[in-house]
């Protein structure tokens, strides 16, 4: 990263994903806003990746330690919100369900 | 072994590429689910594929790693209930701020180890986004922590305050981004090594996090939520820049998340019309309006009144609030209104953005009880149709349907809620006789069309139930 052309490139790249996010987002209507959240909470759960990569090219033991524990939060996040967004949109798919609601 | 690790690349840009088209699939319930399933296979290859990092080492600590935290986060999200999961979301977005600290921990580590502690490398890029990815991370992991503990319950809700808390927060965060800075440019003059500061300035990354939440109330919460969501992006994003060379996945991914909690946190800070700062640092509810005398009484009703009400109505509204999720009384409160569907009345759903725990909250129990999402109004498409509703039903709402929030001087003023108080009769299922989060006293409660029914809004939805099926 000391090289002034990556940082650019990741400047530029930075502009346009959060364009790209603002566009997307801004689509979702107000009742899907829970797993909206729930689903960028898993979408951030990339940093699992990252995480092995430290632990993966720590080499003193307080960085292995630290690196373990990135590990575990990381795998947590990438899971958890996996399965909260499913299990959400789920119930949404079964609500949708004619002959499911008496509601006319 | 041949050297795979060429597939990363072009392995991650398919993973950006189905994260937004996940993304993009939620524009609509029906699509939703089929966009978090590929989203999902995308991150498990991706997962997948960074094994094959070149110079990777710990492989089985990072195995071992993996099926701990997955196993956990699998487990615990299957079991709970659909009532608990603002704190759930809280504790996963929490886990993903601590992971991005962690991963900041190693790289300024890494970065500090290979300087000797001397200027030598000091004052790079990959220190300057390791270090503010690092603070990001760690606010959003002790500020998740203390927002699930509220949530869970298992620390008061209430806000807490105690006097110079403003300076006392402003003061460690200036600390922490110097002890940052002293971080990245490790200066010679500075006596301290940065085996102190080092620590010292994650230390106050976790405090400052701690501190900023704690004056935060449960109602507050969908604020807070969606906003760490965003810190978490945000941190996510910035560690992806501290890998040499950068992690673009990480980058784009987060800056994703990030755009998505902040338009989130604007909008429901919006929804209560507050700003951000305010929501931060207003400590809510500390004020009390003076010199309003409410005129009126409460009055009671008993059930088997609001049954025949609701049996001859043409048109009912339901407005729920946290206190239906609190008694998990929505399963009951669908059943009321097919009941009344099956009678002929017109029954429709009020939803306030901030009503609950988090953004969308009363939607996702709805939907649980088996709603259809066509009869959840938002706000603005149904307070125009409260002045034709015969009866409208506020299930353990209060505050979103506080008509004090159209009187100048109330602490709730400017807030858009929903107009329950236009219907021709309002009955409100409360528990007892207290006040909403905010401690205000709510003018509704004392109208002369409003009624009150007390008791537990699943055990008294049972009871309407009962009473209508008799009619």
């Amino acid at each position: 990263m000391t090289d002034i052309t990556t940082l650019w490139t990741a400047v530029y790249i930075a502009m346009l994903a959060a364009f790209t996010g603002y566009v997307v987002i801004s689509r979702v209507p107000v009742i899907l806003h829970t797993p909206l959240m729930s689903g960028s909470n898993f979408i951030h759960g990339i940093v699992l990746v990252g995480a092995m990569v430290a632990l993966g090219l720590a080499t003193t033991p307080l960085e292995q330690a630290i690196g373990f524990v990135a590990v575990i939060l990381g795998a947590a996040n990438v899971t958890g919100g996996y399965v909260v967004t499913e299990r959400i949109l789920q119930m949404f798919d079964r609500a949708k369900k004619p002959g499911k609601g008496g509601l006319k | 072994m041949t050297d795979l690790s060429w597939i990363i690349d072009p392995v991650y840009i398919a993973t950006i590429f189905f994260f937004i088209v996940g993304m993009q699939r939620m524009s609509h319930p029906l699509t939703a689910r089929s966009g978090i399933v590929w989203a999902g296979a995308a991150m498990l290859i991706a997962t997948l594929v960074t094994f094959l990092t070149p110079g990777l080492t710990n492989v089985a600590l990072m195995a071992i790693a993996i099926v701990i935290g997955g196993g956990f986060g699998y487990l615990a999200a299957k079991r709970v209930a659909m009532t608990d999961m603002p704190q759930m979301i809280a504790l996963y977005n929490g886990m993903g701020g601590g992971a991005a600290a962690g991963i900041s921990a190693v790289a300024l580590l890494g970065l500090t180890a290979a300087t000797g502690g001397d200027a030598a490398t000091a004052g790079s890029a990959t220190g300057l986004f390791a270090v503010i990815g690092g603070l990001i991370g760690g606010v959003s992991f002790a500020g998740s922590i203390i927002a699930f503990l509220k949530l869970q319950g298992w620390m008061r809700p209430r806000p807490i305050t105690f006097s110079g808390q403003q300076l006392l927060n402003t003061t460690v965060l200036i600390l922490a981004i110097l002890s940052g800075i002293l971080v990245i440019l490790q200066p010679a003059w500075v006596p301290l090594s940065v085996a102190v500061y080092l620590p010292l300035f994650f230390v106050l990354a976790l405090g400052f996090g701690l501190l900023m939440t704690l004056p935060i109330g449960g109602a507050d919460m969908p604020v807070v939520i969606s906003m760490y969501n965003a810190f978490t992006g945000l941190a996510v994003a910035l560690d992806g820049f501290s890998f040499a060379p950068p992690n673009y996945a990480m980058v784009i991914a987060g800056i994703i998340v990030g755009a998505a909690g902040s338009l989130l946190t604007l909008n429901m800070a919006k929804a209560m019309n507050r700003s951000i700062r305010n929501v931060f640092f207003g400590a809510f509810g500390a004020t009390e309006e003076t010199g309003v005398q409410i005129q009126g009484s409460m009055k009671p009703i008993d059930v088997d009144d609001v049954a025949v009400m609701l049996a001859y109505a043409d048109k009912v509204i339901i407005a729920p609030g946290y206190g239906m999720a609190v008694a998990q009384a929505q399963q009951k409160v669908k059943e009321l209104a097919d009941l009344l569907g099956a009678r002929g009345v017109e029954v429709k759903f009020a939803i306030h953005p901030v009503a609950g725990r988090m953004p969308g909250h009363m939607n996702v129990l709805l939907a649980e009880a088996g709603v259809d999402y066509g009869h959840l109004l938002d706000r603005d498409e149904v307070n125009p149709e409260f002045p034709s509703t015969d009866v409208v039903l506020v299930i353990g709402a209060n505050d979103v349907v506080n008509p004090a929030a159209h009187r100048q001087g109330s602490p709730l003023f400017g807030m858009p809620i929903l107009d329950v108080e236009q219907a021709k009769n309002v009955i409100v299922l409360k528990r007892g006789q207290g006040r909403g989060f905010a401690g205000i006293e709510n003018d509704l409660f004392y109208r002369d069309n409003t009624r009150l029914l007390y008791g537990d809004a699943q055990e008294t939805a049972g009871r309407l139930v009962q009473a209508l099926k008799k009619l």
